[in-house]
């Protein structure tokens, strides 16, 4: 009994601790959602909100092509950034973790993700540099004489995909890093003990073993690229829209609140979607 | 050994693309900042430094990087605050739901900032607040503290709770085993959220964008400045934040280094 | 399936430390082998000069009559059993025990057969398809060595493989790996700081120390008669009592000693070439004290005095002060019916086989070392 009640006091205390955070996670987090997702059930007369409570926003989004259309881009957009950072990624990752002496090593990975501490804004506008119509890229290729008119580079998908790779290479290159020196040498050891030749030994055991922090590195990209409205908005031009753009356009000329809580909300639904893809790896990290 | 050689020439050619790919755009943005002339884009007509001198002397420029550098310490310490109390009950004590718990507290992380913002615009739309940098502040809060919690809780090893507890059987009481004994202990991982938590914060566009109106964060401004197409002083601007963010990245670097290496 | 080994002159240098200083050590195809000592003796790193992960600053290992230098790890023919197993946490123990196997491109229905036979073998036939980490320490440890075995090598080198598990289920596990050894005749390199493991398990005992061999042979001689002082105290409780070398006739040496001379066979010499004058150390192992009553060759150091005593079970185990020298603690095993107490005065009798006289003074060994 003495030590059910000395326990009943080291909880309440532990509470204590634990609720501030809870609370304002609660405050600023949970109930804004429920405020976001209340909202995305209301319609707009004018400029003034009406609790309709019903789902027209949601129909209206799949029945409007063109906001259908932010989602299929956003997707396009993530997936090709997602697969093309991890496959350029890993290749360094590895290279910094194998080929680089132990010593130069975190010099390596510093500089690797040296211009991660460029300001989000001005990454992308630095890409606008290179790219833009009179920008590095143009210029140089037109000073060798080998094009004649600037490339149309800035301002389309693939400057958009251009920018997001580059950032998230960094971020991956980190991760994966991270991971392949983390693995106890024993079992690449082991493998190669066993007779398993370079190749082998990367395909059987260390890339497996590097998946869950793959799949980390990935999922994280899929997040933050999938909501981000900068990089396609000063890269991506106005031929199409990705959904972070749509749902600031709503908010902005539109003054559309309702629709732009609906896209919110579907936008959390598929990164959720995505989440439970890869749940499977997220959680075995823990093992 | 033929086919080593190779695969070592074929490694450092693979190393010198990506260093090229990710250092392109940070070079170009520095070169061109010392621009003589309008545009911050080839041919390179001369060094000047004409531009930093004009970021300097702009006062909304000067004053956005005021309210971000105090929006990012100020939320940076109430989330590290919130999370490390919040890390030290969940993992020193036995709570009800504790994974719940620290599902609900890291549940931030995997939202959209954009959504983040938009819930809160909603939020204080709703209740009649009116956006300020408090409200900025507010925002860098709830994205950041789930960093500085995760990044704590997963520092606090059971070795330390051994510590912990010897402290309270010798007369500790609860507020000075935390303050004199976990905290300090702790402080390496404190350090390390509270300035990656700074960095986000400093770096942070969308809430910043959506829940600010009057006063502004450096990104907002310097977003302003985008609208009026490439110019030199956005490069200088840009220039300025990242030299900054490289030095005390360094200074950082040296520091953790050194409380490394004396152990 | 087996092969003899062959290290000649081997010496690794890292930086300015020698872990292995001119080694040569001969080994027999099938032949159970451990190397025994201190943790930075060299012995590990001996055995990744085997194993190939190290390579040696000079000299060179043969197996099978095969120089290895130039041999990467998967293409010798040894396999390691790592200290941390090792075993991958990605794969079913069917797939970790097969991958050598899959390595080597035999079919998936032969290699998974072979597989589960050797898992049959060490007692996990039925756990084939879960995972490393749902398995005991004893359990990954036999896993590990089925794994190693799969690929039928000449020679298994063992990595400290015991030094996880417990007391009880370590003195199991001794057992096992012997009969199995015996079974697939395998040449086994073991390496281990534990005395008792070694000899529980080893054909012959090398004993390493500061990078070099001390001793090498069967663990009863080894025990009986090791050859130096630093072998004579780690394999197990040992009263050194130091002298100096007197004049040798008809087959015996006399050995003056802080508790009187002594005259002993010449075979107790460890040392052929020692002259008289030199400082020797008597070596006894504390079993090996006698009642002064009883027949057979005796010799004497005087009486001495019980300080103190305690029961072991298979023994008493007393702490003696001699007479003629009492700043030396002798430590001395009695039968277990004898009556130890506090300040009683026995005979120092000893039957002379059991003496061994090896070269220096205990104090001096360490000197002698780093010279």
């Amino acid at each position: 009994m003495a030590s059910a009640t000395l326990e009943t006091r080291e909880n309440r205390r532990a509470w204590g601790f634990v609720t501030p955070a809870l609370l304002w996670t609660v405050a600023f987090f949970v109930i804004p959602f429920i405020v976001m997702a209340a909202i995305s059930l209301a319609t707009r007369k004018g400029r003034e909100l009406v609790m309709a409570w019903n789902l027209d926003n949601y129909i209206a989004f799949f029945e409007k092509a063109h906001l259908l259309k932010g989602l299929f881009v956003s997707l396009e957009i993530t997936f090709t950034v997602t697969l093309i950072s991890v496959v350029l990624a890993y290749p360094l990752a590895w290279i910094i973790a194998e080929r680089i002496p132990q010593k130069w090593q975190r010099m390596a990975l510093i500089m690797a993700i040296l211009p991660f501490w460029t300001s989000y804004v001005v990454r992308s506008y630095s890409w606008l540099l290179v790219l833009a119509k009179n920008g590095v890229i143009n210029n140089t290729l037109m000073h060798i004489g080998l094009i004649a008119e600037p490339l149309e580079l800035a301002s389309t998908r693939s400057a958009t995909v251009i920018g997001f790779v580059h950032f998230f290479v960094m971020l991956l290159t980190l991760t994966i890093y991270a991971n392949l020196v983390q693995m106890p040498p024993n079992y690449r050891r082991a493998a190669a003990d066993l007779g398993a030749n370079g190749f082998q030994v990367f395909w059987h055991v260390v890339l497996p073993l590097t998946l869950p922090g793959i799949m980390v590195g990935a999922f994280l990209t899929f997040v933050l690229c999938i909501g981000d409205y900068i990089t396609p908005q000063i890269l991506g031009g106005n031929n199409e829209l990705a959904l972070p753009q749509i749902i600031m356009l709503q908010l902005g000329r539109r003054a559309d609140f309702p629709m732009a809580a609906t896209l919110s909300i579907i936008l959390m639904v598929v990164v959720t979607l995505a989440y439970i893809a890869c749940a499977r790896w997220l959680k075995m990290e823990r093992t | 050994m033929i086919s080593s050689r190779f695969s070592k020439v074929l490694s450092w050619a693979y190393l010198i693309a990506l260093y090229g790919f990710i250092f392109l755009p940070v070079v170009v943005l520095v070169l061109f900042s010392f621009q003589d002339g309008r545009l911050p884009v080839p041919p390179f007509n001369g060094a000047t430094l004409k531009w930093y001198g004009e970021v300097f002397a702009d006062s909304r420029l000067m004053s956005a990087l005021g309210n971000s550098l105090m929006v990012a310490i100020g939320s940076s310490t109430i989330a590290c605050v919130l999370g490390f109390c919040a890390a030290y009950g969940l993992a020193r004590f036995m709570l009800p739901a504790s994974r719940l718990q620290r599902g609900l507290l890291v549940a931030p992380m995997t939202v959209s900032y954009l959504i983040i913002a938009l819930g809160l615009l909603s939020t204080f739309n709703w209740l009649g607040v009116s956006l300020s940098l408090w409200t900025v502040a507010i925002g860098h809060v709830v994205i950041n503290l789930p960093l500085c919690f995760a990044i704590i809780y997963a520092s606090m090893g059971d070795h330390q709770k051994n510590i912990e507890r010897a402290a309270r059987d010798l007369g500790a009481a609860e507020w000075q085993v935390m303050t004199q004994i976990s905290a300090p202990m702790l402080m390496p991982s404190i350090l390390a959220a509270f300035f990656l938590s700074v960095t986000f914060s400093w770096d942070e566009f969308i809430i910043s964008f959506l829940l600010s109106r009057f006063d502004v964060t450096l990104p907002v401004e310097i977003w302003s400045m985008l609208r009026s197409g490439l110019n030199p002083k956005t490069n200088a601007v840009g220039s300025i934040v990242f030299l900054v963010s490289v030095a005390l990245l360094l200074i950082l670097e040296l520091s953790i280094f050194r409380r490394t290496a004396k152990k | 399936m087996t092969a003899p080994v062959s290290i000649r002159n081997a010496t690794k240098i890292f930086g300015d430390f020698t872990a292995l200083n001119d080694v040569s050590l001969e080994i027999e195809a099938g032949e159970f082998i451990v190397l025994l000592g201190p943790s930075g003796c060299g012995k590990t790193t001996l055995l990744s000069l085997l194993g190939g992960f190290l390579s040696p600053s000079s000299g060179t290992v043969e197996i099978n009559g095969q120089d290895m230098g130039h041999v990467p790890p998967s293409k010798r023919p040894t396999t390691t059993m790592f200290q941390d197993y090792a075993l991958f946490p990605h794969m079913s123990l069917r797939d970790n025990v097969a991958f050598g196997l899959k390595m080597r491109k035999i079919g998936k229905a032969e290699r998974h057969t072979k597989a589960e036979d050797l898992l049959d073998m060490v007692g996990l036939k039925s756990s084939a398809d879960k995972k490393p980490h749902e398995l005991s320490g004893g359990q990954r440890q036999r896993v590990a060595l089925a794994r190693a075995l799969a690929v039928e090598p000449d020679v298994l080198l063992l990595d400290e493989p015991l030094g996880a598990l417990d007391l009880k289920l370590r003195r199991q596990m001794q057992d096992e790996l012997k009969a199995i050894q015996k079974r697939v005749g395998t040449t086994f390199v073991h390496v281990t700081h534990d005395q008792e493991e070694a000899m529980a398990i080893a054909d012959r005992i090398v004993v390493m120390n500061a990078g070099n061999i001390e001793d090498v042979g069967r663990p009863e001689d080894i025990y009986m008669r090791p050859k130096t002082l630093f072998s004579a105290s780690f394999m197990g409780e040992v009263n050194f009592i130091p002298g100096t070398l007197g004049k040798r006739h008809d087959g015996m040496v006399d050995v003056d000693t802080v508790l009187g001379p002594v005259s002993l066979a010449e075979t107790a010499l460890r040392d052929e070439n020692l002259t008289k004058g030199t400082k020797v150390t008597l070596a006894i192992r504390p079993e090996h004290f006698r009642a002064s009553t009883g027949t057979g060759p005796r010799i004497t150091f005087g009486k001495a005095k019980v300080t103190d005593g305690s029961f072991f079970g298979t023994h008493h185990r007393a702490h003696l002060e001699p007479v003629d020298a009492p700043d030396i603690v002798l430590t001395a095993h009695m039968p277990q019916s004898a009556v130890i107490e506090a300040g009683a005065w026995i005979d120092l009798t000893i039957d002379p086989a059991s003496v061994v006289v090896l070269a220096g003074h205990p104090d001096t060994t360490r000197t002698e070392d780093a010279a």
